[in-house]
């Protein structure tokens, strides 16, 4: 098993895929997973490239996750391939904004493993999966409104707090997690 | 042996093998006997853990606490479920001691997180298991008194441990004492030096009105 | 439950097609799921799983504590196999923080994490079983065995379920003294076992037929559904992440990877004796060869644990499968996102698929053969 760099990944695209928008983000992390950055309207041509291309054969989308950021949301697919035992190759696309164009395609046709993934994206980030079959909450239930994974969510304060002496160990924890960091 | 139903015949031998096996133990040879809990209990390993309680030293939990309240467990607990105030002393000045240490043990999950994390060694694992109260929330927020147990109880409950603990401290007390000796010894040294050389420029100075 | 008032599915159900709503309460031990299955007679055409009763938000609660303090949660994943949820946490942020880990530690961990492995494979022959109606003997004598190594972990770890074992860069704790002793001399035993639950099972007729030929998958649909571990194996396709990757010190271990042919419920479950197997011979060298050392990296903070920025995907071989964390790291005390990659939930992908067309009953056997955990289905 030899290792498959982004970069060779990208120079086949580039070559296959002349007009397809993708660049290669740094990971400045030890783990030195650079990611593919397709654009949204790119989306599920790369990833059918990616996935039949000979050399590649990335058949695999182990796994989905939405990432948020200040000023839009990210679905990360991690790719492998079984055939050819190489992995991990990362593919993101970026959502327009967080609201209104918070949408990129759904790879769900390529892989169906990304199925229950993206809805749970959609469910906890309100990525919507444009092209998917069965968009619907996955862990929420269907009634609820926000998205809880979002860095700006606020939770309800509905709940009932035991009476014990602890009033104030609920508000500082309150306080100690009340605004997050964003990335630099 | 191959004949349709074998296989089940095969399974009902195995089962009975059971029936019979669990009247004996087979590794050490001897009848298997319900164990009489709660009059009679297994032996827990050492490592057991359920709950954090405090240490204290000597007979007298309220001055021999080891806890110095600095809070960082307070602080590192993943649920959040230890609640700490810091004591006073009688001019409303903040001293190394706790004054309220309560445990939501209805919380705690028993990772010892707070364990590791205590530079003090004052709080440590118990193992008792058998935690139950009359409300749901009160009996179940365990405070200071109750916290406190002997270093001699945490010997009973995990020897190597324990003494482990004792020969940190004990190296850690000589480490400081040898510390300020030979803090002492340098201020001596320095006090014998100046003295030494004042009398040596006492010596000097008196020197030339010595009579040759 | 009638046709007439039927809400489960959009659209109208033909005449004659019954809705049930299996669960949320089904006493097979998974956990609490449930199917909403329309049937035509006794045969499913349809079939929804419903998740989210156990739904806690994991990945939240991680987000707002410090990177240590999410280890302790993460045995709350697959509550059976704490052991490997530590081990892919720990893994994960190793590849994110680029941290080196001791030898001893990384026999540690894959004594820990192959010990789970058996217990949750053995504890899978007890479940199955109570899948298909068989509720009783062969999960109290799995159970009789598991608690054994339940018993094992206690000493080693404090906790027979929650371990909270492996901390970035090494392991908690070293073993008590004898304790490798103990664990040889228990696993020694074991191969009786594992013949003993073959002979009582395997060629039983009964189980036979209600195995094999139900659920059948091919290899390449259980690729394309991201399945992972003994299930996507035992449709015969060779990818174990042990080999693959080749992480920590499994490229010096010596086993072989087994893989199914129809891959129908039957080759699930054979699969997993024949895996238990294979980890007790993983436990023997790794029992043999462990070297003397410190456990845990010395260089590495536990405590105010801060990696680079930067991101990672790691993971491992978990018993259930493929058991990855995405991580970013602004560089704070505290995971920018924290993601599972939970094989339980993935594996249920295919759920629907391997239903279709056939019977009620089976429904409950091809959910048990994918061996799932709420825990981590939900998180
Ligand atoms: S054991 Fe864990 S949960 Fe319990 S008080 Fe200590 S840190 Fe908190
Ligand atoms: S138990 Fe330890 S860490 Fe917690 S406040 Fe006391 S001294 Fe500090």
């Amino acid at each position: 098993m030899s290792p498959l760099l982004p970069q060779t990944v990208l120079d086949r695209l580039h070559a296959a895929l002349p007009q397809a928008r993708v660049e290669l983000v740094n990971n400045p992390s030890p783990s030195g997973q650079h990611a593919l950055l397709v654009h949204r309207e790119d989306a599920v041509q790369v990833a059918e490239f990616l996935k039949n291309d000979p050399e590649l054969l990335l058949d695999y989308a182990s796994d989905v996750s939405g990432v948020d950021y200040p000023e839009y949301l990210e679905a990360v697919y991690h790719l492998f391939s079984i055939a050819k035992k190489h992995g991990p190759i990362v593919l993101k696309t970026r959502t327009g904004d967080r609201g209104a164009d918070a949408s990129v395609p759904s790879l769900t046709r390529v892989w169906k493993s990304a199925d229950f993934q993206e809805r749970e994206a959609f469910d906890l980030f309100g990525i919507r999966f444009e092209g998917h079959p069965d968009l619907r909450r996955l862990l929420m239930w269907e009634e609820f409104e926000d998205f809880p994974l979002r860095k700006d969510y606020v939770a309800p304060n509905d709940c009932e707090y035991e009476p014990t002496p602890h009033g104030d160990i609920v508000q500082k924890a309150a306080a100690a997690s009340a605004s997050p960091v964003p990335q630099a | 042996m191959n004949f349709p139903g074998s296989g089940i015949i095969k399974g009902m031998a195995v089962t009975a093998l059971n029936i019979v096996g669990s009247y004996f133990d087979r590794a050490h040879a001897k009848r298997l006997i319900t164990e009489q809990y709660p009059e009679e209990r297994p032996k827990l390993a050492e490592a057991s853990r359920s709950f954090p309680f405090l240490v204290f030293d000597g007979d007298d939990p309220e001055k021999g606490i080891r806890c110095v309240a600095c809070k960082i467990c307070e602080k590192e607990c993943p649920p959040q479920c230890i609640y700490i105030v810091k004591d006073t002393d009688a001019n409303g000045k903040p001293i190394m001691r706790p004054k309220v240490f309560d445990i939501d043990i209805s919380v705690c999950m028993g990772c010892q997180i707070c364990v590791e994390s205590c530079p003090f060694e004052s709080i440590r694992m118990d193992n008792i298991y058998e935690v139950s109260g009359y409300d749901r929330f009160a009996p179940l927020v365990l405070h200071k008194p109750q916290l406190l147990k002997s270093n001699a109880y945490y010997h009973g409950i995990r020897p190597t441990e324990a003494a482990a603990t004792d020969a940190r401290i004990e190296a850690a007390r000589l480490r400081k004492e040898a510390a300020a000796k030979a803090a002492a010894a340098k201020v001596a040294a320095a006090k014998a030096a100046a003295a030494a050389k004042a009398a040596g420029e006492k010596a000097a100075e008196t020197k030339p009105t010595q009579p040759e | 439950m009638s046709a007439s008032s039927s809400n489960f599915f959009s659209g109208t159900a033909d005449a004659g097609a019954l809705e049930v709503s299996l669960g949320p309460h089904h006493p097979s031990t998974h956990g609490v799921f449930r199917m909403n299955v329309r049937m035509e007679g006794e045969t499913v055409v349809k079939l929804q799983p419903v998740f989210g009763y156990l739904h806690r938000n994991h990945e939240k609660i991680a987000e707002k504590n410090s990177w240590l303090a999410a280890m302790p949660y993460t045995d709350r994943l697959d509550y059976i196999c704490s052991g490997t949820n530590n081990w892919a946490y720990a893994v994960a942020v190793e590849k994110l923080a680029g941290i080196e880990v001791p030898e001893r530690a990384e026999y540690l961990r894959v004594i820990v994490g192959e010990m789970t492995r058996l217990q949750n494979h053995t504890a899978f022959l007890g479940f199955i079983l109570g899948d298909m109606g068989a509720w009783g003997s062969a999960l109290m004598y799995a159970f009789r065995e598991r608690e054994k190594i339940l018993d094992l972990f206690e000493e080693l770890t404090g906790a027979r379920m929650m371990l909270n074992y492996a901390r970035f860069g090494g392991v908690r704790c070293d073993t008590p003294a004898g304790w490798l002793d103990k664990a040889r001399a228990y696993l020694a035993t074991y191969p009786a076992f594992l013949d003993e639950m073959e002979q009582f099972l395997t060629g039983n007729e009964i189980l036979l037929s209600r195995l094999q030929g139900v659920g059948v998958l091919s290899a390449q649909r259980a690729i394309n559904g991201g399945l992972s571990g003994p299930v996507l194996r035992a449709s015969g396709v060779d990818y174990d992440i042990r080999k693959v990757d080749g992480y920590s010190i499994y490229p010096r271990l010596k086993f072989r990877v087994p893989r199914g042919e129809v891959g129908d419920c039957f080759d699930r479950f054979m699969l997993r004796l024949l895996e238990a197997r294979e980890s007790l011979k993983i436990l023997q060298q790794a029992l043999d060869q462990i070297p003397e050392g410190p456990v845990v990296n010395p260089a590495v903070k536990q405590r105010g644990f801060k990696p680079p920025a930067g991101e990672a995907y790691g993971r491992i071989e978990g018993p259930k499968g493929e058991l990855g964390f995405h991580l970013v790291s602004n560089g704070t005390e505290k995971p920018y996102r924290y993601h599972v990659r939970p094989p339980s939930l993935i594996n249920l992908t295919l759920l629907e698929e391997m239903c279709l067309g056939t019977k009620i009953a089976d429904v409950m056997v091809i959910l048990g053969s994918i061996d799932i955990v709420l825990g981590e289905v939900d998180r």
